[in-house]
């Protein structure tokens, strides 16, 4: 199994460090490069209110078969270069892996055929759910969780799908508590700690099976942990600070995939792709204001600034005026993709990506963690770091300091209580011992089983701290 | 008359200390329990769920108050009489069945506490089946349900006719809320209301036990 080590950055020059360019692209056998110079649009999708089910399931799959014609037909209209499309599978369709094989086929089916009749070069990634969670699981890497898991992704890898991606949640109880309370420590354990060495387990299996079944494993993200902080603090339920602290502290978590095989293009919704782009050079795909169909978020243009594939995150299948919502969705992600790509080619690029920055970074710091300048900088914090804990203490105390230091050199607003908390996050990491197995303990003698119980993920103190 | 302005306001500060200080001082003044709790702790903590509503505190500080409230409310509890409590009715809630989605649930349990209601997490991926044994071994008055998926809304659906089935429906209030809901389903499917965040479950639980 791969055990990837980055400690240096693979960007030195900011001037390198753009959309559209990766330094280790993705070349996949259609032809497409994943961070060769063009930016591709990638869609994503899921189904109306209704039911999955044995009886809908046909219906279910017309639906997927309707959305996937919509958009081909739409992406061959404005001749684009080519089109990704992501299928999240929904819950049912992991817990039964036939399910999520079969929209694999489907979808693949119609893809193949706009590419044998049009020649559009498309490609399909399949992200399944991790279902490891809930009263009925009895073990994270053994049982029928985990085989459910297993399956639907070897499955789907038989079945056509060019890229394996995961939205994985080993620890995200204990983040979710941590976010609640603004615990950073707690959320250090859940990510630095537990989150990290779940990854291990995790993408050793999924990149053992992408090589059986010549498929890429692409990568995961932090949706159910950085994206649960974004979506609180756009509700004022939770400090922005938080919010932006977790996103880079969630990078650690994100990269380990990539340290175990991943080559990317990283997945849409994981903000934090681009410190991993600056780290391994692995293409990455993002979303921003194209994503306002899915969720809120104060990064709508600075999203942009390094993205090798362009996302709308998820859509549903409704119709709007300009017709069904996949189809109106593809079509703005081409028209974005069109003008960053010609912006590249004219030999604006640079312009282009700072114009992005500059209009979004000063006004949220959730925003200014994103500037690739900022990336750089905390980056290149991080790789100091000799474990997983380590790089993510590093992660937190390096954005503390790049927020604190934004906001006395007036590029970036933060109101009394950001501010406030700003010292309180200090202070708790301030609190965090260097010593990994004795942060351990102390963190499991406050645990409660229901929110971490270390028999399901085999863990110990040693080993956590190895 | 005892002054509980310091009680309250040290329950608004999440000051558990102060909160048990300034009890204890009640207590000793021989202020009637039940008076200690409603306008000392509670009164502090309608503050607090006013302020949060506003946007002008923050979830870790309402969860810090509410602990403050219930430190204080362990002082006083022996001193109550059997059967006074000051529990505003029992809620049962989860996501539905087919669905994985915790925190938005979770925050609405909190917040529902906070409040002063009983409250019976059920957790995620929950049957209409399990809802139902839930409401009767609790005595639930409301079933709050939340789901985050289009696929998993028509759940909801099934829970109130499985109410409906099983002869309950006139004794409990449904609510339900997450990102795909909106009050539209909510007359669809026959429940008693839709709350968009969790400040507004609180009040819609409230307005529904009133009636």
């Amino acid at each position: 199994m791969a055990n990837l080590q980055f400690t240096e950055l693979a960007y030195t020059d900011l001037n390198e460090f753009i959309y559209g360019q990766a330094k280790k692209p993705v070349v996949c056998s259609n032809g497409m490069v994943i961070g060769g110079g063009t930016v591709y649009p990638e869609v994503n999708l899921t189904l109306p209110t209704m039911l999955i089910d044995e009886e809908t399931m046909p219906k279910v799959l017309s639906q997927y078969e309707e959305m996937i014609h919509g958009i081909c037909s739409k992406a061959h209209e404005l001749l684009s270069p080519g089109i990704i499309i992501e299928i999240e599978l929904l819950p049912p369709c992991t817990f039964n892996p036939q399910w999520g094989i079969d929209v694999t086929k489907v979808v693949k089916g119609v893809m193949n055929e706009y590419y044998t009749k049009f020649g559009l070069k498309s490609l399909l990634r399949m992200t399944v759910v991790d279902v490891r969670e809930g009263k009925t699981l009895t073990h994270m890497y053994k049982g029928e969780h985990w085989d459910n898991v297993v399956n639907t992704f070897r499955g789907c890898a038989e079945a056509g799908a060019d890229f394996l991606a995961i939205e994985s949640i080993g620890g995200k109880h204990l983040h979710d508590e941590a976010v609640m309370n603004c615990d950073l420590p707690k959320a250090l354990f859940s990510l630095g700690v537990v989150g990290c060495r779940d990854m291990i387990t995790l993408w050793d299996e999924i990149v053992k099976i992408a090589a059986e079944t010549n498929c890429i494993p692409s990568g995961d993200t932090a949706c159910g942990f950085a994206n649960t902080s974004m979506v609180m603090a756009h509700k004022n339920f939770i400090p922005k600070v938080f919010a932006a602290i977790d996103r880079v502290m969630c990078a650690v978590r994100t990269l380990v995939a990539v340290e175990r095989g991943a080559i990317g293009p990283d997945k849409d919704c994981g903000y934090e792709g681009v410190y991993l782009k600056a780290i391994t050079g692995t293409p990455i795909s993002m979303e921003g204001r194209t994503a306002a169909c899915a969720h809120s978020s104060s990064v709508g243009n600075i999203a942009a600034c390094l993205a090798d594939c362009w996302s709308n995150e998820s859509v549903e299948n409704v119709r709007l005026l300009g017709g069904m919502a996949p189809t109106v969705y593809i079509e703005q992600l081409i028209y974005d993709c069109r003008i960053m790509n010609v912006a590249a080619s004219r030999g604006s690029a640079l312009e282009m990506r700072d114009i992005l920055a500059e209009s979004d970074r000063m006004f949220d710091p959730q925003a200014y963690i994103l500037d690739p300048r900022v990336v750089l900088r905390i980056s290149q914090e991080i790789v100091q770091g000799k474990t997983h804990f380590e790089r993510t203490k590093i992660a937190a105390s390096a954005t503390i300091k790049e927020l604190r230091a934004a906001f006395q050199d007036g590029l970036l607003q933060l109101d009394a209580k950001e501010l406030k908390y700003l010292d309180i996050l200090e202070k708790q990491l301030k609190s965090i011992p260097d010593d990994e197995a004795e942060f351990t303990k102390m963190m499991l003698k406050n645990n409660t089983i229901d929110k971490f119980d270390p028999a399901k993920y085999d863990f110990n103190i040693d080993s956590a701290a190895k | 008359m005892f002054d509980f302005s310091g009680l309250s306001n040290a329950v608004i500060e999440g000051d558990s200390d102060q909160v048990q200080t300034k009890v204890n001082e009640a207590i000793s003044a021989r202020v009637d329990p039940l008076v200690i709790i409603n306008q000392g702790l509670i009164g502090g903590m309608n503050v607090v769920g006013q302020r949060f509503k506003v946007n002008d505190m923050f979830v870790p500080e309402v969860l810090m108050s509410a602990r403050a409230m219930n430190d204080g409310i362990e002082l006083v509890k022996p001193l109550l009489a059997g059967g006074e409590m000051t529990n505003r009715g029992t809620v049962i809630i989860g996501t539905v069945k087919g669905d994985l989605h915790d925190i938005g649930k979770s925050l609405v349990g909190m917040m529902l506490e906070c409040s002063g209601f009983k409250v019976v997490d059920l957790g995620v991926d929950i049957s209409p089946e399990e809802f139902i044994q839930a409401i009767k071994e609790n005595d639930g008055k409301v079933l709050a349900l939340s789901a985050l998926l289009t696929t998993t809304m028509l759940s909801m659906k099934s829970t109130i006719e499985e109410c409906v089935a099983q002869g309950m429906r006139n004794d409990i209030k449904v609510i339900i809320g997450g990102a795909p809901i909106s009050q539209e389903f909510s007359d669809q499917i026959g429940a008693d209301g839709y709350a968009g965040d969790a400040a507004a479950a609180v009040e819609l639980v409230a307005k529904l036990l009133a009636s």
